[in-house]
Formats: C-alpha cells, sequence, structure tokens
C-alpha cells in the first residue's frame, strides 16, 4: 500500500515537472517572442515583417498544437512507466 | 441560377445532414445524452471540440478585427489557442477521470458543499447564455444576408434547427453534428482565402502566401500593406504596441477563460480514456489552428483587396467615383454594413484615418473633409468571395459555413446550460430521487427553455454584444478555471477557500467591467470613462480576468490555510483524478 501511494506520490511530481516545462515554452512563444521580446527579434525579417510578428500570428499556435501533442505523448510514457495507464 | 437558388441549395443540404444525423443518434439514456455514452473517438471528439469552440466571432469576425487592428489583435489567435494547452495538461485529463457529467459535479463534490455547486451553477448559466446570445444573433445575420428573410425570422429558422437536434439527440446528437459542421465550416473557410492568396501571391497555402511576395509589386505582401495603408493615415499592419501589460493581460485572460469555458470542458467527458482526453486537446487546436492560421492571411490580404478596391491607381491617386463602385460594395449597402458619404461633395469615395492628427494637413491638401467610407469589420468573411469575384457556389459556402459556425456552438452552450439545471441543480440538488426517464425529461424540457430564452435575447439584443462576450471570458477566467485547477493540484483547498475564492473572483471582476462598460450594461451608467488613462495599471476591463483569477487563487488559499483540511475521503478523491488507472469504471455511478 505504502509503495503504492510513494509510486504515485512520484508519478504527480514527473508530471507537475513535464507541465512546468510544456508552460516555459508556451509562455515563452506567446508572451515572450510574440509580445514583450518582439523589439528584441525586430531584426529578424521573415516575409515582408519581423520574427515577434511571425510568432504571434503563426509561430504561437503552431508550437502550442506540438506542446500538446508532446505532452500527450511523453504522458502517456509516463503512465507506462509507473503502471498506472488504463 | 441566381445567387438566392444556389444559397438555398446550400444551406438546405447542410440542414438536411443535420437532421440526418440527429434522427440517426437519438440519446436513449443520460449517460448518451450528457456524454454522448463516453465512447467517442479522440479525433472525432477534436473535430467536434473544434466546431463547438469556433463560433460565429471565430468565424465571422475575427479575421475582421485582425484587418482592422493587425499585429494588436494578435492577443485573440494567440488567447483563443493557447488555452488549449492549459485545458490540456491543468484539467482535461483529470476531470475525464473524475467522470462524472458536468463542471458543477467535479466543484461540488471535490469542494464536498452544495453551496460551491450552486455557485458553480450560477457561473456556468452567465457564461453560456451571455454567450449563447451572440450565436443566434450571428446566425440572423447570416439567414438575412443570405436567404433574403428577416432577421427575426432567421432567428426563429435557426432556434428551431437547433432544436431538433439538441433536444433529441442531446450530446450524441450534436457531437456527430458538429463534426459535419466542422466540415462545412473549415471548406467554406478555406476556399476563398486559397483563391484570394493565389491572387495576391501565387501561392494557393494562405498562411505562407501572407509571407511572400505581392505579385503585382515584386515586395513582400505585408509590406505592401503597411506602404498603403500608411499613405492614408493609418497604422501599419505590422506596428508594434506600446501598453505590452495590457497586452500580454488580454491574451492570459482570454487563453484562462478558453480553458475554463463548460461547454468546452465537457466536451471532454465523452472520450473513453485519459490518454485520449490528452491526444483529443491537441487534435481539437489542429481542427481549429486550420482556421485560425488562415484567418490573419484572409484579414490581412481582404484589407489590402480593399485599399486596392478604393484606389485602383494606388492610394496617391484619385479615388475611385461612387457611380463606378463594384457589385459587393452595392448588395451590402442595403444591409447598412457598409456606408458612404460625400463629404467633400466630389463624388468620389474617400477612405482613410481622419482620426489621425498627424494626417489632417495631407488630407486638407488633397481637399479630403473626413473619411467618407465606413466599412463594418464583420462583412469581410462574408463578402470576401464577392471582393475577389469567386463563382457563386463559394458565396453558397460560406452562407452555410456561416450558419455552422453559430449553430455548432449555440447546440453545445444549450447542452452546458440544461445539463447543468436538469443534472446538478434538480438531480444533485433539489430531487436526488428522481429517475433516469424523469432526468432525461427535465433535461429536454430546459434545453427547451433555455432555447426560448436564447431566442427572445437574440431577438432583443442587449445591444452590448461586444462586452458581454468579455464578460463570459472574464468570469470563466476568474471562477471556474481556478476552482477547477485548486480542485486538482492541491489536496488543501476546502470548501470555505473554494466559495470564498470563486465569489471574491466573480464579484471583484464583474464590478471592475460595470465601472468602465456600464453598470449591467445599461448605456449612460459607467463611473469612468472607458479609456487607457482611466484604468487601474493601465488594464483594460476586457483584461481583467487574469486579475480576477489570481485574486481567487490568493483568497481561497488564505481562507483555506486559516481553516481545517479537506476530509480524508476528498484527498483520497483529489489522489484519485491525478492517476488514470481505474478510470472506466468511474463513468457507471
Amino acid at each position: 500500500m505504502t509503495s503504492e501511494k510513494a509510486n504515485a506520490a512520484a508519478y504527480w511530481k514527473a508530471n507537475v515537472r513535464l507541465i512546468t516545462w510544456c508552460l516555459i515554452v508556451w509562455a515563452l512563444v506567446s508572451y515572450g517572442f510574440a509580445i514583450l521580446l518582439r523589439p528584441m527579434l525586430a531584426g529578424i525579417p521573415v516575409g515582408g515583417a519581423d520574427l515577434g510578428f511571425w510568432f504571434a500570428q503563426q509561430g504561437s499556435i503552431i508550437t502550442f498544437v506540438g506542446v500538446i501533442f508532446f505532452y500527450a505523448w511523453k504522458m502517456n510514457k509516463l503512465d507506462k512507466q509507473f503502471g498506472v495507464e488504463e | 441560377m441566381s445567387q438566392f437558388v444556389i444559397n438555398m441549395l446550400f444551406v438546405g443540404a447542410s440542414f438536411a445532414l443535420y437532421f440526418g444525423i440527429a434522427v440517426w443518434a437519438r440519446a436513449g439514456s443520460t449517460k448518451e445524452f450528457y456524454v454522448a455514452g463516453g465512447g467517442v473517438h479522440p479525433v472525432t471528439n477534436g473535430m467536434a471540440t473544434a466546431a463547438d469552440w469556433m463560433s460565429a466571432a471565430s468565424f465571422i469576425s475575427m479575421a475582421g478585427l485582425l484587418a482592422a487592428g493587425g499585429y494588436a489583435n494578435s492577443t485573440f489567435l494567440m488567447g483563443w489557442t493557447g488555452g488549449y494547452v492549459l485545458l490540456a495538461m491543468l484539467l482535461a485529463p483529470y476531470l475525464r477521470k473524475f467522470g462524472k457529467f458536468t463542471v458543477p459535479d467535479f466543484i461540488g463534490d471535490r469542494f464536498y458543499s452544495n453551496g460551491a455547486r450552486l455557485a458553480a451553477v450560477v457561473c456556468l448559466i452567465i457564461i453560456c447564455v451571455t454567450y449563447v446570445i451572440g450565436q443566434m444573433a450571428g446566425a440572423g445575420v447570416a439567414f438575412s444576408r443570405f436567404l433574403e428573410v428577416s432577421n427575426s425570422t432567421g432567428i426563429w429558422i435557426a432556434a428551431g434547427v437547433v432544436f431538433f437536434y439538441a433536444v433529441f439527440g442531446g450530446m450524441k446528437g450534436i457531437t456527430y453534428t458538429q463534426v459535419a459542421q466542422y466540415v462545412v465550416l473549415i471548406i467554406a473557410y478555406t476556399i476563398p482565402a486559397v483563391f484570394i492568396s493565389l491572387q495576391l501571391t501565387g501561392n494557393p497555402i494562405p498562411m505562407f502566401g501572407m509571407f511572400g511576395d505581392h505579385v503585382e509589386s515584386g515586395i513582400p505582401l505585408l509590406q505592401k500593406l503597411n506602404e498603403v495603408v500608411r499613405e492614408l493615415g493609418f497604422t501599419d499592419y505590422t506596428a508594434d504596441v506600446s501598453n505590452k501589460l495590457n497586452m500580454v493581460l488580454f491574451t492570459l485572460s482570454l487563453m484562462i477563460g478558453t480553458a475554463g469555458l463548460p461547454h468546452v470542458i465537457i466536451r471532454f467527458f465523452t472520450v473513453p480514456k485519459v490518454a485520449d482526453a490528452r491526444w483529443s486537446a491537441g487534435w481539437t487546436l489542429i481542427f481549429i489552428s486550420l482556421l485560425y492560421l488562415t484567418a490573419p492571411a484572409v484579414g490581412s490580404m481582404a484589407r489590402l483587396n480593399l485599399v486596392n478596391t478604393i484606389y485602383p491607381e494606388g492610394p496617391a491617386a484619385q479615388a475611385m467615383t461612387y457611380e463606378e463602385r463594384p457589385e459587393w460594395i452595392k448588395t451590402w449597402e442595403t444591409t447598412g454594413l457598409i456606408k458612404w458619404e460625400d463629404k467633400n461633395s466630389d463624388g468620389r469615395v474617400q477612405m482613410y484615418n481622419d482620426a489621425a492628427p498627424a494626417f489632417t494637413p495631407a488630407a486638407e491638401a488633397r481637399g479630403w473633409k473626413g473619411n467618407e467610407l465606413t466599412v463594418n469589420n464583420d462583412i469581410l468573411v462574408l463578402a470576401n468571395p464577392e471582393i475577389a469575384n469567386l463563382p457563386g457556389w463559394v458565396i453558397g459556402l460560406i452562407a452555410a459555413g456561416a450558419i455552422a459556425a453559430a449553430l455548432s456552438t449555440a447546440a453545445g452552450l444549450l447542452l452546458a446550460i440544461s445539463s447543468a439545471v436538469s443534472h446538478d441543480l434538480i438531480k444533485n440538488m433539489i430531487n436526488p430521487k428522481i429517475s433516469e426517464k424523469g432526468e432525461m425529461l427535465a433535461a429536454r424540457i430546459s434545453m427547451g427553455v433555455a432555447i426560448l430564452l436564447a431566442t427572445y435575447l437574440g431577438l432583443n439584443p442587449p445591444g452590448f454584444a461586444a462586452q458581454v462576450v468579455a464578460l463570459a471570458f472574464g468570469i470563466a477566467a476568474a471562477t471556474l478555471f481556478p476552482a477547477l485547477m485548486m480542485g486538482i493540484f492541491s489536496k488543501r483547498v476546502n470548501n470555505k477557500g473554494a466559495i470564498a475564492g470563486m465569489l471574491v473572483g466573480l464579484v471583484f471582476t464583474v464590478v471592475y467591467i460595470f465601472l468602465y462598460l456600464g453598470w449591467f450594461f445599461i448605456p449612460g451608467t459607467a463611473t469612468f470613462a472607458n479609456t487607457p488613462d482611466n484604468w487601474l495599471f493601465g488594464i483594460s476591463p476586457l483584461s481583467i480576468g487574469t486579475v480576477g483569477a489570481l485574486i481567487n487563487f490568493a483568497v481561497a488559499y488564505a481562507v483555506s490555510l486559516s481553516t481545517e483540511a479537506p476530509p480524508q475521503e476528498i484527498q483520497d478523491l483529489v489522489e484519485s483524478v491525478r492517476t488514470p488507472k481505474g478510470a472506466g469504471g468511474a463513468l457507471s455511478h
């Protein structure tokens, strides 16, 4: 019983760590590249605009899709690793 | 064949499809009515969720917002997609594991309190009712423009169609209808965009064409667009904004609000497994991004096309005369959404930014006496095929697509309302002994009442459509999202903390919005003028949901830590929602 509890706690800790990393990427592309860091990226041209603009209207959305699929894939591996999958 | 007949054929065929699905997918049990039996494939659910989420606002208004606001309105693009990242990682899998039917179900059980359940029901109904008004109104506009009926007849037709498939089919009927509606709306949205992108840039993929070269001038499309709008005194399409704090908070409010919208959350209760809920969020965002990645291309290209139409020789030369205006301007003039006023009586249509003082001398030098053409943002997508001279069937497709976008979202919202009333209010609080049959009947009756209410509000819109959307997102962000997240990620937050957090978050957000937009949105009752220098720390009422959410978190933790810990069985419940194992059994209760 106790080992099962410890296993569940370790699984949850791994999940929270993964979520934290994913949220860092999520915030970096949207709040970072697309908004706050846009002036710093102004020198990188992307088809008539700059990299920050591209992230605001295209790049962040594409990254969001990538982040969700990465999370789903990684969590499925964690589920199996900790033996908690359905 | 006349355009009217073509539109009738397209809209009629799409309705026949929805009715067919409704008859095929009739709900026989509450489980089918609330969560489509819990056996929806994650990709199918992703498609249905995308249609559920993409409303009349996404389909009709967003490209227009981008065309008018350029970079500054990227907030909508990022805000309405980034919320799915939060949903996929912070809410959907655990709520699926919890395995019940509604959002108040979880809040009531996790915080072991009917007070918390009731607070959640109230927030849910406010959010969904305000949201559904816009859908009915949007369907009314689409009907009246394309099917030549009055606005109110259009709203009644829309209500009748939704009534038929939502009341009989429940979540099961809605799910499969939404899949069909997604297909209709995405084809309708992308086909004109592909043609326009080909015409302007030679690239058939709009999201690449937007960053490609403009065929006529040989320079990048966005650079060309910046040049022509600058010559008319407007801000560059790609211009940066100065109030970054507000831009960040607005985007965050839209993201948190999206993740907290009940009609989106309940869609993730319909998939078979916890892992499916995670995949399904990814598929949802893929289907949404097909439209959202295209929208900025539609917006920027339509803006360039519009300027080119008004100034055929370029903005430095004479504007076109009113007599030679194209057919689509005449059509839309009859709806009042395009207006022309010859202020300097030269018979020409000058369109420029008369609100920019720096541009006034240039305008005066050209003999202009004010902007003469006002174009409602909402017509951009609907008029797009006509602006680009596309064939009649594309216009029919747009009509069917706009109506599909409005109906699919309305159905999802109505289901969320009816399940909150029949399941949370009647079954869980008023009459727990109600039979399965009785609950189904209650669900269908409350759905019917909700449709009548939505129709009434659609016919008599309170006249603040844009503001109520801010209210819906603000409340979702400040109440439901924090309560759900703390319920999963903290074992320490108890009933008192959760209720206090939701109430303080709700009151703070609503009061801040009312201070600037008018108490209960009654015109003239605003305490402060809604201008940036009046806003607290430069935060607009649209962006306040983020602050409301932070206050909710802070209050909930403070109250919980100063009162007793939740009982052991609640802490066990939190542990159980955190691991996927055993989800299958939880659903049949």
